[in-house]
């Protein structure tokens, strides 16, 4: 049954992209998506296997790498913290690729798009079964992969193609460190088996070893390197930059890759080395800060941003900041559950979005959008739905996750963890501000939009809603159904020895926070819901004149901190100077100009003094032979010592 | 002296085209018609006849006999360079009808002239003596010289043969100073005395003559500071007569410098190690350099043979069984590539006149594929790409010479293939890559598809299966040199 999950994707993905030409866009459509279909429903039976019946287990695919020192088996492991990524991902696939259908049903090129969706469903799979650190990275490049192809989809677009190729390298960055990491694993631990590792953690605990003169600890630095392996693949605050550009891609990508799935799977890494992590203290410290600090970075750009994709993914990386800091007071549950919710409210948002781009002709401009919730009234009601989950009201989704996370945070009574709870108290504040300005813009107010927008905008068809109404049920009770399990009394039995904490069960002591605690989320919530509703719906001059009043700090949010510029400024512009230099000088005035070219000038230099020399006078051609004659007699007499 | 007569049977095949010659001369002189047609073919026959009575006679893989007062020997050696020589006299015999009917000179003297200087090469390759040898390379010489100036009516023929004529006497000229500074220092002309010991390094007179000696044999193998010839004449003359001259003579006095060396000084294989490692990098370097600039495809293969010298000296400067045997190998090949370029150069005929810029071929792949593969393969071979037979030529030389430490004439060796590959390769982008350019006219005469598509497939790939089986022999022929 496992196999069947993970390699019907491939599958499909294999024909859709070989012999998609041939089978046309609607054989190539049906055939990945009921291949995904099929796999989704086994992945949820699969669930309640292991989630409820408790079932572990290890499904041998084949033998992979044997080779001296370095073996291991090509696995499946499949255990609680599998089986929870197994349905978010193919849950959200199958339906992402549903609504694909009628999403893309204007493109050329469905065979291709739908292909790639089925191999990076098929790479995402690979990374959360693998049973070693090798396979995932296998599945983190493979996830690469589809995310560089599927963004840069529409490769006619210079932008599109520009984002695909930053959202490439900034991902490199990454995965160097990941790649580093797993080196370091083999060469402390002789192995890259997760259970091999795993066990073998609390006898490396504590090592140091001397690097540029300065001790650092091993476990602490091989952790470090896998979170910034984490750091690039989510989205976290310094790699975060090729994310919003990441829009650029099909709506539908956005919504499966940079919202529900390959963005989570730095949260997954570190939650799969829980075991390493909590011997690492100063490594958890890092991943709270960061997790933090990018939570409430997001949330403050995406309070200004105007393109309706770029809000909720500025929405997303704060979200997976949220996770992250979760995961650094080791509260490995509730990071698991915020992804698991979020995955479903924020794939709805994203296709909800995609569903007002697609009603406004491709409009994404929230500033031309406006008053177009009685034309668009499913979309209108899922978007609400979707809000209401993100910003964490009674009863909808997030709020259980996000107050677990928001919570444990408190609980943690660390510095950092004190930090953290400030950063995501106001990172709510403006997650419920940004998240109603958009409903606002978009569905409330005038139409801002053109004439002929206006009269084309219409409801998208049933296909498209219908991945929107499960993903809506799901935002709305995903929440209070699982919450027993992930974080409440059920989940020692849950997950079992997915997930490892050393120290105090901070999912415990959540229960012993102050009230006020407790209500804080909720207030800023409702806080922020007022503050946009007052901004967007009652007095509408009101952002521009705050805008005017907080003029730079405006300027700083709208160019999101200058983050891209400061790179551009630190990175590109000396690797393009280097570049030019190499190119310029090194390759064009150095070897190529001894080298090839002068090579070959020389040469014809050459050519033309022989072709000079030869005159064509037969005493020329006499004298040559003889000073020939004259030189090899002269020398044989000085070489001789004479006569 | 005794009065007794010489033992005739050693000097057969040259006994026998030497009245074969006078045979034909006299044919052409009492027929009234013209008989050029005729002539060549009994010309041909005659020397295929020669071939058959040499293998016939041949005392043996590894006997010698030696005959004339010594002045005349036969061994594997001489056996093979004159099977060469025979084989690339005929062909150019064959080659040349078309060119001669074309341009108005079909006189049976032609093909007389071509037997007559076989006859001088022949001579030459068996020579053990200053004196035979001097006789051999003059009766080659004097039929070349006429060869060259065929088509006297044009001035750019006339002068080649008059500019050959007087640097070839000027060459002599120096060959035989050397051969009486020799005589004077040694007191002998013979090889076989002169090897028992009786030159030596010592005698800087012997040297002197070395040099001089070596100047003129130089001269007929055009190699560098004597090649300044080649282009001019190679230009000028008739273009069967270039075929010729690439093929044949050069052979046989290739021949001639093994033997003077090898037979006659091995005690001073220092002294002459050196002047043939200077030849050799200068022939190599002029040879890849000069060509560059060249649009004339016969200067073009006048430089490219200067350079093929250059590498076959390589081999003789190893002075080794195996750099001789890689020697002989690289004459073969050379050869067949030779005679197959020259059929194509003959082939690029428009009304019953050849064009032979080099951008004249442009687009032949489209026109006359068959004749743009041929010489496609004539080009990397001669270039030296790996699976074609040039390519085994130089890996042999090549090894020779890294065998005997002669790493720095390798390396110029490489430096200088490289840069030659330039030129050839050159030929088939223009041929498979250019504009078409008017088609050429098809081929009166079979014979010369016949010798393109053989040369070709010798060139080919397919030389896998002969490179072997020829190494043998010429490792044989080889042996009887030292």
């Amino acid at each position: 049954m496992y196999k069947a999950i993970v390699f019907m994707p491939l599958i499909g993905f294999l024909i859709a992209g070989l012999f998609g030409r041939q089978l046309g866009t609607k054989a190539s459509q049906w055939i990945t998506t009921g291949l995904l279909v099929a796999s989704a429903v086994l992945s949820m039976v699969a669930f309640m296997d292991v989630a409820v019946g408790g079932n572990t287990t290890m499904v041998h695919v084949a033998n992979w790498v044997s080779s001296g020192d370095l073996n291991f088996h090509w696995q499946l492991k499949i255990d609680a913290l599998t089986a929870v990524m197994l349905v978010v991902v193919t849950l959200v696939s199958a339906l992402v690729h549903i609504y694909s259908i009628g999403y893309m049903s204007h493109d050329d090129h469905n065979p291709r798009f739908f292909a790639y969706l089925s191999l990076f469903t098929f790479a995402m799979l690979m990374l959360v079964t693998a049973n070693n650190f090798l396979q995932l990275f296998f599945g983190w490049e493979g996830v690469g992969l589809a995310s560089y192809l599927l963004i840069g989809f529409w490769y006619k677009k210079p932008s599109a193609n520009a984002a695909a190729i930053k959202a490439f390298l900034v991902n490199r960055v990454g995965d160097f460190g990941l790649s580093l990491g797993i080196l370091a694993i083999f060469l402390v631990f002789g192995s890259v088996t997760f259970d091999v590792v795993f066990a073998a953690v609390p006898a490396i605990a504590g090592q140091t070893f001397m690097f540029l003169g300065m001790e650092a600890d091993v476990l602490t630095t091989i952790c470090l390197l896998l979170f910034v392996g984490a750091m690039g693949k989510s989205a976290q605050l310094g790699l975060h930059t090729w994310l919003p550009d990441a829009m650029e891609g099909p709506t539908p990508v956005s919504a499966l890759i940079h919202a529900a799935t390959m963005v989570t799977a730095g949260v997954f890494l570190v939650a799969r080395t829980s075991p390493m992590f909590e011997f690492a203290p100063f490594a958890l410290d890092v991943v709270t800060v960061v997790g933090a600090t990018t939570a409430i970075f997001a949330a403050s750009v995406a309070l200004v941003q105007n393109d309706i994709k770029r809000v909720i993914a500025y929405s997303t990386c704060s979200q997976l900041g949220y996770m992250f800091f979760a995961l650094g007071v080791s509260a490995y549950g509730a990071a698991m559950f915020h992804l698991f919710t979020h995955a479903f409210f924020k794939a709805l948002l994203f296709l909800g979005a995609g569903s007002v781009i697609h009603a406004m002709s491709d409009e994404q401009d929230m500033r031309k959008m406006g008053g177009s919730r009685q034309m668009i009234p499913m979309t209108y009601i899922m978007m609400i739905i979707g809000t209401l989950a993100l910003t964490g009201i009674f009863p909808f989704a997030g709020y259980f996750s996000k107050d677990t996370v928001i919570e444990a945070a408190y609980a943690a009574h660390t510095g950092v963890g004190e930090y953290a709870f400030i950063m995501a108290i106001v990172a709510a504040l403006m997650t419920s501000f940004y998240s109603w300005r958009l409903i606002f813009m978009t569905f409330h107010g005038k139409a801002r939009g053109g004439e002929e927008t206006l009269k084309h905008m219409h409801e998208s068809p049933p296909v498209m809603l219908l991945p929107l109404v499960v993903l809506a049920i799901g935002a709305v009770i995903a929440g209070f159904v699982f919450s027993d399990m992930f974080v409440g009394e059920g989940r020692f039995e849950f997950w079992g020895a997915a997930l490892f904490v050393k120290g105090d069960d901070i999912l415990e002591s959540i229960h012993h926070v102050p009230t006020f605690v407790k209500f804080l989320p909720l207030i800023v919530s409702i806080l922020g819901f007022i503050i946009a509703y007052k901004f967007y719906i009652k007095s509408t001059e009101l952002p521009a004149k705050v805008a005017g009043a907080f003029k730079y700090l405006y300027q700083f949010l709208l160019n999101k901190w200058y983050w891209d510029e400061l790179y551009d400024f630190l990175f590109v512009r000396p690797s393009f100077w280097l570049g030019k230099f190499l190119w310029k000088k090194g390759d064009g005035g150095v070897i190529d100009r001894f080298g090839p070219d002068g090579f070959a000038a020389f040469a014809m230099m050459m050519a033309k003094r022989a072709r000079s020399v030869q005159t064509g006078f037969v005493y020329h051609y006499a004298f040559a032979m003889l000073i020939g004659v004259a030189l090899l007699v002269t020398w044989f007499m000085f070489t001789r010592g004479g006569f | 002296m005794s009065a007794t007569l010489p033992d005739l049977t050693p000097a057969l095949p040259e006994i026998f085209v030497a009245c074969a010659a006078m045979a034909l001369l006299m044919v052409g002189v009492f027929k009234k018609d013209n008989l050029l047609k005729v002539v060549t073919r009994l010309g041909v026959l005659s020397l295929a006849i020669a071939f058959v009575i040499m293998v016939a006679k041949m005392p043996g893989l590894d006997r010698v006999a030696t005959t004339f007062g010594g002045m005349f020997i036969v061994d594997g050696f001489s056996v093979f360079m004159k099977s060469l020589v025979l084989i690339g006299s005929m062909a150019a015999l064959l080659m040349s009808q078309q060119y001669l009917i074309d341009r108005k000179i079909d006189r049976f003297e032609f093909p007389v002239l071509i037997v007559l200087a076989t006859l001088g090469m022949m001579m030459m390759i068996s020579a053990n003596d200053f004196m035979a040898l001097y006789v051999g390379l003059e009766l080659q010489s004097l039929s070349l010289y006429v060869l060259a100036s065929f088509d006297r009516e044009r001035q750019r023929s006339t002068e080649a043969g008059l500019k050959y004529f007087v640097l070839g006497a000027l060459s002599s000229g120096m060959l035989l100073y050397g051969i009486s500074l020799i005589y004077g220092f040694s007191g002998t002309t013979s090889f076989s005395v002169l090897s028992t010991g009786l030159a030596n390094s010592e005698n800087i007179g012997l040297v002197v003559g070395l040099v001089f000696v070596l100047a003129g044999l130089a001269f007929k193998v055009s190699a560098v500071p004597f090649h300044m010839w080649t282009p001019d004449v190679y230009e000028g003359a008739p273009t069967p007569v270039t075929a010729l001259f690439a093929a044949a003579p050069k052979v046989a006095a290739m021949a001639l410098l093994m033997r003077v060396v090898l037979g006659g000084f091995p005690t001073m294989a220092a002294d002459w190690q050196q002047i043939i490692i200077f030849i050799s990098i200068g022939s190599m370097l002029v040879g890849a350099f000069a060509a560059l600039v060249q649009t004339n495809i016969k200067r073009l293969m006048a430089y490219s043979s200067i350079g093929h010298v250059g590498y076959a000296l390589v081999g003789l400067a190893a002075g080794t069984v195996q750099g001789v045997e890689g020697v002989l190998v690289y004459m073969t090949i050379y050869m067949t590539m030779t005679i197959g370029t020259f059929a194509c150069i003959l082939s690029m005929r428009r009304d019953k006149a050849l064009d032979l810029d080099i951008n004249e071929l442009a687009g032949l792949s489209r026109n006359q594929p068959a004749m743009a593969f041929a010489l496609a393969v004539f080009m990397f071979s001669l270039a030296g790409i790996p699976l074609l037979a040039g390519f085994f030529g130089k890996y042999f030389i090549f090894m020779s010479a890294i065998d005997a430490g002669l790493y720095t004439l390798a390396i110029i060796g490489f430096v200088a293939s490289v840069v030659g590959a330039f030129y050839y390769l050159r030929i088939v982008k223009i041929m498979y890559f250019d504009e078409p350019a008017a088609k050429f006219d098809d081929n009166e005469f079979g014979t010369m598809g016949f010798i393109m598509g053989l040369t070709a497939a010798l060139n080919s790939p397919l030389s896998f299966l002969l490179i072997y089986p020829l190494l043998g022999l010429a490792g044989v022929a080889a042996a009887s040199l030292f």
